[in-house]
């Protein structure tokens, strides 16, 4: 067992290599002199802002951005020239707040869904339209109603995170186990107190498994949604330096947006094991 | 006035027109220790869900205690086939949850104690912190025993509890619950399919007729000694006796409808049938 989970990482560490490898070696620049001299006018005339721009960056300019970007992350030079943690910070920020909302509504209405069969059929239509829609469909809508690009951006993580949530807390909640909502009857146990003590536990499980597809998509969409409506976040990041045409700091910044997506999964599955149980 | 008294329950579905079981009319005394024996689809499960309060018969009364029987109540104690303990909880949590429903102005200490009490009584002592999921199938019926027993309540129905285990593990469980009985003088009804079982725990075994229309055909009055034991009781002739009317009844006349056709059933005592034979015996 603990061979093969060595043999497996170093099969990673070898794939990573090699594929260092290739991508170092198709980016090799081409000794061409008139290129060069080509480019080193282009360069005179742009400034020193698009030296790199002849191609597509070899790995160790990704090296150097991430050296650059990790050193000072917290510099605030204005609005092009944030450190990533800050703009880091604006965009889980936002999935924070769009979360937090999210959950205040889906989980009472879950539970109401979940334990009304009637509820449920009525509410299912809407549902059932309403989750489908991309959530940057909602966006113009957001801004002409909202007025705020900060708050429309929090409005479109609340309205793609909601409808996972609420599907598997209703879920959860409809397929309790009847034996022990049977237990829970025959000892008299008030309704409060057996939503919390009996269906609660039961189902969250399958909450959190909501929970977690539903901060997945957040973290999918906060991106796109901040390349929208720009100003701050990893998603303006992104796209304000592909318009700087600096593609080193955009890979950069796409291997952050991987990274925290990976460890914010990494912190659902935590919680998901806390609350699971084996029957 | 019997402590617990059926009269006339019947059970029916809609869409189908006879009545799984109908004019079930039995009482149950206080202390005493009732086995129902059938068939499946007799709506054994079903009679003892009205009695729970769980499910509602389509017909008939329920008074226990003098009191009519309407919903689920504390003061009666559901073990459940299925032992149906909460995964989340720890067993001594489980037990505790029943507790405090029962007694919802104790203190934690007294909670706590009261619990551990009945799962001392049911050998449990050393595995109070363990998750049901870390129990043996026989020890997790023990403590949905326990639960039932923690909450003191008149009446204890139990729902075929040890259907799923094995037959040793079921012997000393057996042994336990005749133990606990006779200690705590509860009065128990019993769904069982085992002939063994019903004998070597009740006071009386009801018998019921195939379904649909089910009834109680016979009620058979174990006429062996209380102080019986799964270790001598193979000895008294009597057991075969009572043994061998059972297995009859079970076999040969349960799917007779003339063993349905009397509203108060027949009270018998095969153990006594023979009086000849059990002096030559003693």
């Amino acid at each position: 067992m603990k061979n093969e989970h060595w043999k497996s990482l170093l099969l990673s560490v070898v794939l990573f290599a090699f594929f260092i490898g290739v991508w170092f070696v198709a980016t090799q620049p081409k000794e061409s002199v008139q290129q060069a001299a080509a480019q080193d006018e282009y360069a005179a005339l742009m400034g020193k802002g698009a030296t790199k721009s002849g191609g597509f960056p070899p790995p160790q300019e990704i090296g150097k951005a991430i050296v650059t970007h990790l050193s000072d992350p917290f510099k605030d030079n204005g609005p092009n020239d944030k450190g990533i943690a800050i703009q880091l910070g604006h965009s889980l920020g936002r999935v924070g707040l769009g979360f937090a909302l999210a959950i205040l509504v889906a989980l009472p209405l879950g539970f109401v869904i979940g334990m009304s069969p009637l509820l449920h059929r009525a509410l299912d239509p809407f549902i059932q339209v309403l989750k489908p829609i991309s959530p940057l469909a909602w966006m113009p809508l957001a801004l002409y109603t909202i007025k705020d690009s900060d708050l429309s951006g929090i409005f479109v993580i609340f309205i793609c995170s909601v409808w996972p949530m609420l599907i598997n807390t209703a879920f959860g909640v409809a397929n309790v186990r009847k034996d022990w909502l049977n237990v829970a009857r025959t000892l008299e146990v008030r309704p409060l107190r057996k939503a919390l003590t009996v269906i609660l536990p039961a189902a969250a499980p399958t909450i959190l498994t909501g929970m977690r597809i539903s901060m997945g998509i957040a973290w999918l969409v906060i991106v796109a949604a901040e390349m929208l409506v720009g100003g701050t976040g990893v998603g303006y990041f992104v796209w304000n330096e592909w318009n700087n045409l600096a593609l080193p700091n955009v890979i950069f910044a796409i291997l952050v947006i991987g990274v925290v997506g990976m460890a914010l999964d990494r912190c659902f599955a935590g919680l998901q094991a806390l609350v699971s149980y084996t029957e | 006035m019997a402590f617990l008294q059926v009269e006339n329950l019947a059970k029916s579905y809609p869409g189908n027109d006879a009545p799984v079981f109908e004019n079930v009319n039995f009482t149950i005394d206080k202390g005493e220790f009732v086995c129902i024996i059938g068939h499946s689809g007799c709506g054994k499960t079903t009679i003892l869900n009205a009695l729970a309060g769980l499910e509602t018969a389509s017909d008939g009364n329920l008074t226990m205690d003098g009191r009519e029987v309407i919903g689920p109540g504390l003061d009666r104690g559901v073990v459940f086939q299925s032992h149906a303990l909460m995964p989340w909880m720890s067993v001594i949590d489980n037990v505790k949850f029943g507790v405090r429903s029962r007694w919802p102005d104790w203190s934690k200490a007294q909670i706590e104690a009261q619990a551990a009490q009945y799962l001392e009584m049911v050998g449990l002592g050393h595995a109070l912190h363990k998750k049901p999921s870390m129990l043996s199938g026989g020890m997790k019926q023990r403590v949905g025993i326990a639960r039932a027993f923690a909450i003191q309540p008149k009446m204890l129905l139990l729902d075929e509890p040890f259907g799923a285990l094995d037959a040793l593990t079921r012997g000393t469980i057996q042994d336990e619950l005749l133990k606990i009985v006779q200690a705590t003088a509860q009065t128990v009804f019993m769904i069982t399919h085992d002939v063994d079982e019903a004998i070597l725990l009740s006071d009386r075994i009801l018998l019921m007729s195939n379904g649909p229309r089910a009834r109680i055909a016979e009620i058979v009055e174990v006429t062996l000694p209380r102080s019986r034991t799964r270790h001598d009781m193979h000895h008294d002739p009597r057991f075969y006796r009572i043994r061998n009317h059972l297995v009859d009844f079970l076999v040969s006349r349960s799917k007779d409808p003339k063993a349905a056709g009397e509203i108060h059933p027949p009270v018998v005592r095969p153990g006594e049938d023979e009086p000849g034979t059990t002096s030559l015996a003693a």
